[in-house]
This record gives structure tokens, sequence and C-alpha cells, in this order.
């Protein structure tokens, strides 16, 4: 019997695997004596979606950017005819005697797979996929064969680290909220992945949910609760459609509910929309969240371990810490704790997106270096660029010039740069990249996102706004640097919770990394990287102008010079820089300078 | 708000008759609420849901059932980015402004959705066609710039790419607006 898989995450269905998965539909329903289809999520290969992967006697092979055309195409000869199609569309294959090959084997060879163990191999939507593989056979262990404090020991010696961004020893963290006594406490699994540029919650939860629920039902026997709640951002559907399925399946099957395995223990959970709040990926902010409030950070102590949701003794998670739990149990701590470095054991999962060649999810061991992850995995830059920074940690994070290439992945080496490991969201830079731009750009974010409760983080943020948005409309001042550090350390120092006292880390890595370019911008009224608007010129390229005056026209100041199917020109005196030439133009004939 | 008698104010009962079978509905849910904790969001969400937006009767059903005075509800509604007082257009455009759509040119595709539809982010356009909103980022960072139309995806592009995909949703939404006139 051969096997069809479609990747159905997000990425694979905005790329168009619907349309994919129909057509094989109805080719395959044709032919079910020698065929069956079935779907997977995200493999991580996002910059080749959709893709489609054969399971023969040959082994796997999956194709790359198939369309319904080439999905029919594939089907008739790989499938009906066994002759693989064309060696370009395959970008990786795995014989049957284990051998890998294909454009882009690479990518997923250097990888080392433990929380995406199962993402684009198994049907997250069956229970059953999820068996097959090893999945419940850690929760079994815990329930039956080791006791909690063994849980929490296992948890301890395995070194696992919050994968949320602070870092945070999860065995510690657990023994806190067992060590509270309490008759009622709550498990809690934050899914409100915010950071713009991070998407590896999505894609586990969209791959993988079982592994999630597993890991918090194994929380929950450790701490000694019965009740938990995923945390999922609403913009997540596919995620959430996924874990209800995921969560029903596992009730059905008595991984859920009362006396789990024979064991006398009982646990239940419930989904929890989130309703758009980036603070709310702070956990009190979560809890008043879940409880139906604002979502506002509260003072701490009492810490979540002690008085958290409703009051009472909770352990707050992550989505990729709880999937690493299961691997840990079922294969021991000192399997773990020999994958990454001694003080960041493990692996994680990166988001690689910008101006990287092959955007996607990568995980690799702790330590691997920012080189290896943009250069092996990543492909390098898109069209021939040059690397200029990474930015890691989303708007908690910093710019990581080019420079620091070398530095290590783990959670001593990034700080040291003044970036924060965050979350895995990797945004690779080019050249036409503003540092000044990218600073405003988060600061945007953090302003809007601040909930208002301390002055410094909804007042001094605004400020720092107004600051760069001078320093970017070339009003900017020599006295704004100084003011943009002074205003960065007093909101680190009076700001409540993790979003006011990593809001100014964008701007003074940038600073510290890119102060050339900011004295560009306030001096000399230039951005080198020509992307600030007010500080560029327009120019039309003669060799891709057709002069079909769609410019001409669209400009509002009749700055554009020029006679139909003739090259048009700009006039740099009466242009204001309003940038509609550039909207207006078929051709991306129009660029900034 | 004074608290109101259990269950549920009798204007809405006429409308739980009618929608009890369809499952969790905003109606049902305000049905079922059992005073339970934590609630109000999840009511908010299927009030959206039902309505397109939050309309104002909405929050005082909520408020009767639940008995949260009306102005926390609007402080909850105001506080969360998803919920909106304003009905929406038929076509709800959503731009990605995430960092790997900044970095790959999401600017000039904002401007261009400006441009094109004659509104400017957060509002919707006169003819109720289209609502326009920035999102922080929609999760498909590899196919940036990227902009989400309803449920519909459509990712790499230009300029002048998403005109032709905008032209063509006004298009249908003219088409289906003619098709609801020629009925009545």
């Amino acid at each position: 019997m051969k096997k069809i898989i479609v990747g159905m995450g997000t990425c694979g269905l905005s790329a168009g695997a619907q349309p994919v998965y129909d057509k094989l539909k109805e080719l395959s329903e044709a032919h079910s004596e020698i065929c069956e289809l079935d779907i997977t999520g995200c493999i991580g290969m996002c910059f080749r979606e959709p893709l489609v992967e054969i399971q023969d006697e040959s082994g796997r092979t999956i194709y790359g950017d198939v369309s319904s055309e080439l999905a029919e195409e594939i089907f008739n000869e790989h499938v009906l005819s066994g002759k693989k199609v064309d060696d370009e569309r395959i970008i990786f294959s795995v014989a049957s005697d284990g051998s890998t090959s294909g454009s882009e084997a690479t990518f997923l060879d250097l990888q080392e797979r433990i929380v995406l163990r199962n993402c684009g191999i198994i049907n997250p939507e069956s229970i059953e996929d999820y068996e097959e593989i090893g999945g419940y056979q850690g929760l079994k262990k815990a329930l039956t064969e080791i006791t909690p404090e063994e849980i929490i020991q296992t948890m301890k010696d395995s070194g696992l680290r919050g994968r949320g961004g602070a870092g945070f020893p999860t065995g510690l963290k657990w023994s806190f909220a067992a060590a509270n006594k309490g008759d009622t406490k709550y498990v809690v699994c934050n899914a409100d992945e915010g950071d713009p540029g991070a998407f590896m919650d999505r894609s586990v939860l969209e791959g993988d949910p079982h592994a999630v629920i597993e890991g918090m039902i194994i929380c929950g026997k450790a701490i000694g609760a019965s009740f938990g709640y995923i945390y999922c951002r609403a913009e997540y559907p596919l995620a959430i459609a996924r874990l209800e399925k995921a969560i029903t399946a596992a009730k059905k099957k008595g991984y859920l509910g009362e006396n789990i395995f024979g064991s006398g223990f009982t646990f239940n959970m419930k989904i929890k929309q989130g309703a758009g709040a980036f603070v709310c990926g702070e956990e009190t902010a979560l809890f008043a969240s879940i409880e139906g409030e604002r979502g506002m950070p509260r003072i701490r102590p009492p810490f979540p371990a002690e008085k958290g949701l409703w009051q009472k003794p909770t352990n707050n998670n992550n989505v990729e810490t709880f999937a690493n739990v299961p691997w840990i149990i079922a294969n021991g701590a000192k399997a773990y704790s020999s994958i990454g470095t001694p003080k960041s054991p493990g692996t994680k999962v990166f988001a690689l997106a910008g101006k990287v060649a092959k955007g996607g999810l990568a995980e690799v061991p702790m330590g691997t270096t920012i080189e290896q992850l943009v250069f092996n995995i990543g492909g390098g830059i898109k069209e021939g660029g040059e690397f200029k920074a990474v930015q890691m940690g989303g708007p908690s994070g910093g710019c990581i010039p080019a420079s620091l290439k070398h530095t290590p992945v783990d959670f001593e080496s990034i700080p040291t740069t003044g970036a924060i490991m965050g979350s895995g969201g990797m945004v690779v830079m080019d050249q036409g990249t503003c540092m000044v731009g990218i600073a405003r750009f988060f600061l945007d974010f953090t302003q809007s996102e601040s909930c208002g409760k301390c002055t410094f983080c909804r007042i001094g943020t605004l400020r720092m706004l107004e600051i760069l948005d001078r320093i970017t409309r070339g009003e900017g001042v020599s006295e704004d640097i100084p003011k943009l550090e002074k205003l960065s350390i007093q909101i680190k120092e009076a700001s409540l919770c993790g979003l006011g006292q990593t809001a100014p880390n964008p701007v003074q890595t940038t600073i510290r990394y890119y102060l050339d370019e900011y004295k560009a911008h306030i001096e000399d009224k230039k951005c080198p990287a020509g992307e600030c608007e007010a500080l560029v010129d327009f120019v039309i390229i003669p060799e891709k102008c057709v002069g079909c005056t769609l410019c001409a026209r669209a400009c509002p100041v009749d700055a554009i010079a020029g006679k139909v199917k003739e090259v048009h020109v700009i006039d740099q005196e009466k242009c204001v820089k309003c940038g509609k030439c550039i909207t207006s133009c078929n051709f991306g004939a129009v660029v900034k300078r | 708000m004074e608290k109101s008698p259990p269950g549920v104010p009798v204007v809405i009962m006429k409308g739980v008759m009618k929608t009890a079978a369809k499952k969790e509905s905003f109606n049902y849910r305000l049905w079922k609420y059992d005073g339970a904790p934590g609630e109000l969001i999840p009511l908010l969400q299927s009030a959206q849901e039902h309505f397109g937006y939050i309309p104002r009767r909405a929050i005082t059903y909520i408020s009767g059932v639940t008995a949260i005075p009306e102005s926390d509800i609007f402080g909850v509604i105001t506080f969360y980015s998803q919920f909106r007082l304003q009905p929406m257009g038929k076509f709800v455009v959503r731009a990605c402004a995430g960092t790997a759509c900044h970095v790959s040119g999401a600017k000039a595709i904002i401007d261009t959705i400006e441009d094109e539809l004659e509104v400017e982010v957060g509002d919707t356009s006169e003819d109720g066609l289209f609502t326009f909103l920035t999102v922080a980022c929609i999760g498909c960072c590899s196919l940036a710039p990227v902009i989400m139309v309803n449920d519909d995806t459509h990712g790499r592009l230009t300029p002048a790419s998403l005109r032709k995909i905008l032209k063509e949703y006004r298009r249908k939404g003219k088409k289906i607006a003619e098709s609801a006139v020629g009925a009545s």
C-alpha cells in the first residue's frame, strides 16, 4: 500500500495545499486499492510548501512547490507507474536503507528533532498515529512506574529550561508548585505565541497536539493538579481545531478523565482562546485573561506556584517545554542532558524568517552558532544579499550583528550580546534593512501593546517612539541618542512585567552595534539602508520603465514627467516622498535610493 | 446594573428556541451560563462570531446574564484587539505587519491597500465591502509579505499582484451585492 501525505499546516494551506489535497483525494479514491491519502503538520520546510510525500517500497520521497497539476503528474507517474517525477522537484528523500538525498536534504540532516519529532511525520488528527510511534508511553511510565517526586527529579536531571524565553529550569519550577499544599492546583500551557516572527508553537500544536497534552498531564501528576488550561491565540484557528480534536480523542481513549491507566489519577483540560493582546504572554496577565478580565500583569510575589490562576497554586509552561516532557520521561534525563551545552541542555526550535533563503522551522542542539543556523541550514541570504544582522527574541529581544555570527545560541551566550533567547524567532536582515527603522518598528509594537499599568512602560515607550519617529523622518537632533539611552534604563527599572522590562532591548542593541546608522540619520540626514522614506530619493530605473504613465497619474504633486511608452523621470525638487509611485508601478521600476 | 433573575432575559429565550440546535451559538452560550467564572471572554467571542462585531445590545445581554457591570465589559472589549464595536465589511483584509513581513516590504503593501481600497488601517470602506486591519503576525513568515482576506491567505505579494487580488475581491463583492438587489 502506498501512502500519499499532504502537508496541511497553516504554512502549507496558505501556499495552496487545499487544492492539491482535493486533487489527490479525487485521484486516490479512484485507486483506493493501491494507495491511501493522509495529512500531516508542518515539517519545517515552509519555503517549499505545498509539500507532498509519497511512501512506498523505495522509501520516502518529498516533493516541493506542488501545484494541483504537478500533484496529478506525481500521482500518475510515481504512485501509479512507480517512477519518480523530475528530480528537481524532489526536495528530500529517504531510501529504504536510510540514506537521505534531495536538494533540501541538508536542511533536515543538520537538525536534531525532539520537539518536532512527529511534526510532518504523523497525522496530527489521528491519536492512533501518535500511539503507534510511542505516544502516551511517557505518561504511562509517569503514572504507573514512578512517583511524582521521581518525575520532578527526572525533569531536574534533564536540565530542561523553559522554552518560552526566560529559561527558568522546568524541574525546579514544578517542585515549587508541588511543594505548595492545596486541594486545587492548575497546569497552564502558554500557547499565546505573540512574538511577530515566531511560529514554532503554532507548528507544534498543528503538527503534534498530543505531545503537548501528554506533557501537561505528566506535569499535573508531578505537581498534584487535576485540571489544565491551554491558552491559545485566537489567530491560530487550525491549532485550536486540532487541539480540540486531540482532547476529545484523548478523553475517549482514557488518557484524560478519571482513573487514567488505572492509577487513580484524574486530569481534565480545556482550551481558552486568547483575544489578541501581546501582554497575555506574561503569565500573571495570562491568568487574568483566563479569569475573564483585562489581561494586566499582577505584582509578584505571591508567585504563581503559590497563588496563580484563581489564586490557586499554578504551574505555567510554554508549548515547546511541554512537548519535550514526554520524550524526557520516556527516554530518561541522561538522553536529554547529553544533547546541547552543559548549562543549556537539549534542543531548541528556531523559526527562520526574513531575508533568509530557506525560511522555516529548524530544531538544533543548544550551542549551535548563528552562522550555522543562517547559512548551513537556512541557506544564506535571499537573492544574494549581504548578511547584516539577526533579530532574536521578538520585541523583547535585540539585533545581533553579523560580526557576532559565531555566537553559540544558548541561554548563557545570547544575553551577552544584549539580545535574549526569547521563544526562538530569528528574523534575518540584509543590507536593505534600516536598523533605526527596526528599532522604531518594535517600539511601535510594544508601545501599542503596553497594557498601561506602569507609567514608564505606558508613557516612556511613547516618548521613545516619538524620538525614533523624528529620527527616521530626518528631524533628529544630537541629544536624541542620550535621551533614548536614559529612557531605556528608566523603563527597564520601573516596569512590573517582562514587556516593559525588555521593551527597550531593540533600541539599546541597535544603538550599541549600529551607532553609525543613527548618526547618519541625525547628522547627515541619510538612511544608509535606503529604507526611511523621508531620507531617500525615489528614482525610476530606466531599464524597467515601460512608460505606462501609471506613476505619473498617481503622483499627487505632478513630480513625474514622461510621455506614453517613454521612460519617466522623477523631479527630486517636487517629490514629497509619499511612495504612491512605488505602489502604483506594475513593473517594480520605482525604487528608493 | 442589578443582577437579573437566574436564567436568561425573555428577549433572548425566543432566539434560543430557534438556535439551540446550533451548538455553542451566542444565545446557547448565554443560556447555559451557570455563573462559572472566566466566561466573559468566550461570551464576547461568540457574540462577535454571531453578529460580526459586538453591538451595544450584546453588551446589555451579557451584563444582564452575568451580572458583570456593562462598564467592566466595555473595559475588557477595548483591551483586546480581537473585539470590534463597529460592523465589519464583507471582506476583512488583514495585512501582516510582523517582523518578517516588515523586513520584506510590508510598508508598500499597506500603502497599496490604503490606496486601492481608499480606507485607512482600522476603517471600513464607504460601500461596506472592505475592512482593513493590520495584525502582528499571521504565522506564515516564509511567505512574507502576506495578507489575509477573510480566511484566505495570499503570500509573496508585490504591489502589482496585490492590486490584482483586491480588484478581484471588489468585483466579487459587487456581483454579490447586485444579485442580492436583483433577488429582492
